[in-house]
C-alpha cells in the first residue's frame, strides 16, 4: 500500500504525517508536491495540516486550486482513500469533496490541546479497527475548526452516519463543555457519502508513537492498512 | 476599466464570534443601542473590462468560485468606472 502526503506551500504537518505513516504502517510513503499533475500509483493520499498559502482569504481556499488538486479530486471521485487533517479538512470542504465549512473557533482563540473523540461509525476504512463508541484522545491545534453546515446537511450527515468523530468528555459523553470550538453537534470529523474521503480537525499523526506518550492516533493508519490488505491482499 | 467593491459577511444563520465580542465591547463603552455587529471582509478588485455587464458577470463568477464561500458567507458588490 503506497501512501502520499501532499505538500502545499505553508503545510507544516507534512513531515509528521510521513513519519507517522512510515512508523505505524511500515508501508512506502512519499511526498507529493502541490504542483504535481498526477497522483498515479498512490493508494491513499493525505492532505496534512498547516497554513497552506498563509491561510489567505480563507483557510484552504487557495490550496483548493493548486494543480495537484485536480488529480486528487479525480482520485477521490474514483473511490481513492483521501484523508484531510486540520488544514487538509479545510481544503476538502473548500474543494467540495466534503460538505460544510470550518470557521473561527467560537471563543476566537487558537486551541492547542488534547481532546477526546468518540468514534461514531466503525464501518469505514478509517475506523474499522475501532470498537463502536470507542473513545480516543487526540490533540487539536487550530484557530478555525468550528464546523458549520446548514440544518438539512447536518441531518443528512447524521442519517448517513457520516459523522465519524465527535468531541466528547473522557467518559464518551457528548457535552457542550467537551466541544472546544463550537462545532455543530460536536463534530470533529466527517466522511463523504461513499466513505472514502475523511476530514478531521484533530491530529492523529501527533499521537501515533510510544515516544509521544500517546498512541491513540495509530488506529486510523492501522485501519487504513487493514482495510486495504483485506481488499487487495 | 471598472473597480468592484465587494463586501463579504457571514450569513445570518452563522454565528459571528468576532461581531459578538465587538458588540459587547461597544455595550460596555456605553453604546447600549447596538443590538448586533457583523464583521466581514472588504475587497477592492480592478477589472480590465470594457462594459459594465461583463464586469458584473465576472465579479459574480469570481465570488462564486474563490472570493466567497457560499456555505457560510454572503456578498454584495458595487461597480464604479475608473
Amino acid at each position: 500500500m503506497k501512501f502520499g502526503v501532499v505538500v502545499f506551500p505553508g503545510s507544516n504537518c507534512d513531515a509528521d504525517c510521513l513519519h507517522a505513516i512510515k512508523v505505524v504502517t511500515g508501508q512506502p510513503v512519499e511526498y507529493i508536491w502541490h504542483k504535481s499533475g498526477s497522483v498515479d500509483g498512490f493508494d491513499c493520499i493525505v492532505l496534512p495540516g498547516g497554513f497552506s498559502y498563509g491561510d489567505y482569504l480563507r483557510c484552504g481556499a487557495v490550496a483548493r486550486f493548486s494543480p495537484v488538486m485536480t488529480p486528487v479530486i479525480d482520485f477521490a471521485q474514483r473511490g481513492g482513500l483521501l484523508l484531510g487533517i486540520c488544514n487538509g479538512f479545510q481544503i476538502l470542504t473548500e474543494a467540495g469533496l466534503l460538505p460544510g465549512a470550518l470557521h473561527r473557533n467560537k471563543n476566537l482563540q487558537f486551541l492547542c490541546h488534547d481532546t477526546h473523540l468518540r468514534i461514531e461509525n466503525n464501518q469505514t476504512p478509517f475506523t474499522s479497527l475501532a470498537t463502536a463508541g470507542q473513545v480516543i484522545r487526540v490533540p487539536i491545534a487550530h484557530g478555525e475548526g468550528n464546523y458549520y453546515a446548514d440544518t438539512a446537511t447536518i441531518q443528512q450527515l447524521e442519517e448517513n452516519k457520516q459523522v465519524l468523530f465527535r468531541y466528547c468528555d473522557p467518559q464518551g459523553e457528548i457535552t457542550p463543555a467537551a466541544n472546544p470550538n463550537g462545532s455543530v453537534n460536536n463534530i470533529a470529523g466527517i466522511c463523504n457519502r461513499q466513505g472514502n474521503v475523511l476530514g478531521m480537525m484533530p491530529h492523529p499523526e501527533r499521537c501515533a508513537e510510544d515516544i509521544l506518550g500517546n498512541t491513540n492516533g495509530q488506529l486510523i493508519f492501522q485501519s487504513l492498512l487493514q482495510q486495504w490488505q483485506r481488499r487487495c491482499g | 476599466m471598472f473597480q468592484a467593491k465587494i463586501y463579504v459577511t457571514l450569513r445570518k444563520s452563522v454565528l459571528d464570534p468576532q461581531g459578538g465580542v465587538v458588540r459587547k465591547s461597544l455595550y460596555a463603552m456605553g453604546y447600549q443601542n447596538v443590538p448586533e455587529v457583523r464583521i466581514g471582509r472588504y475587497m477592492v478588485v480592478d477589472l480590465e473590462v470594457a462594459d459594465q455587464d461583463a464586469a458584473a458577470k465576472q465579479v459574480r463568477d469570481m465570488c462564486d468560485k474563490l472570493l466567497v464561500n457560499p456555505v457560510i458567507e454572503d456578498y454584495t458588490f458595487e461597480l464604479v468606472e475608473v
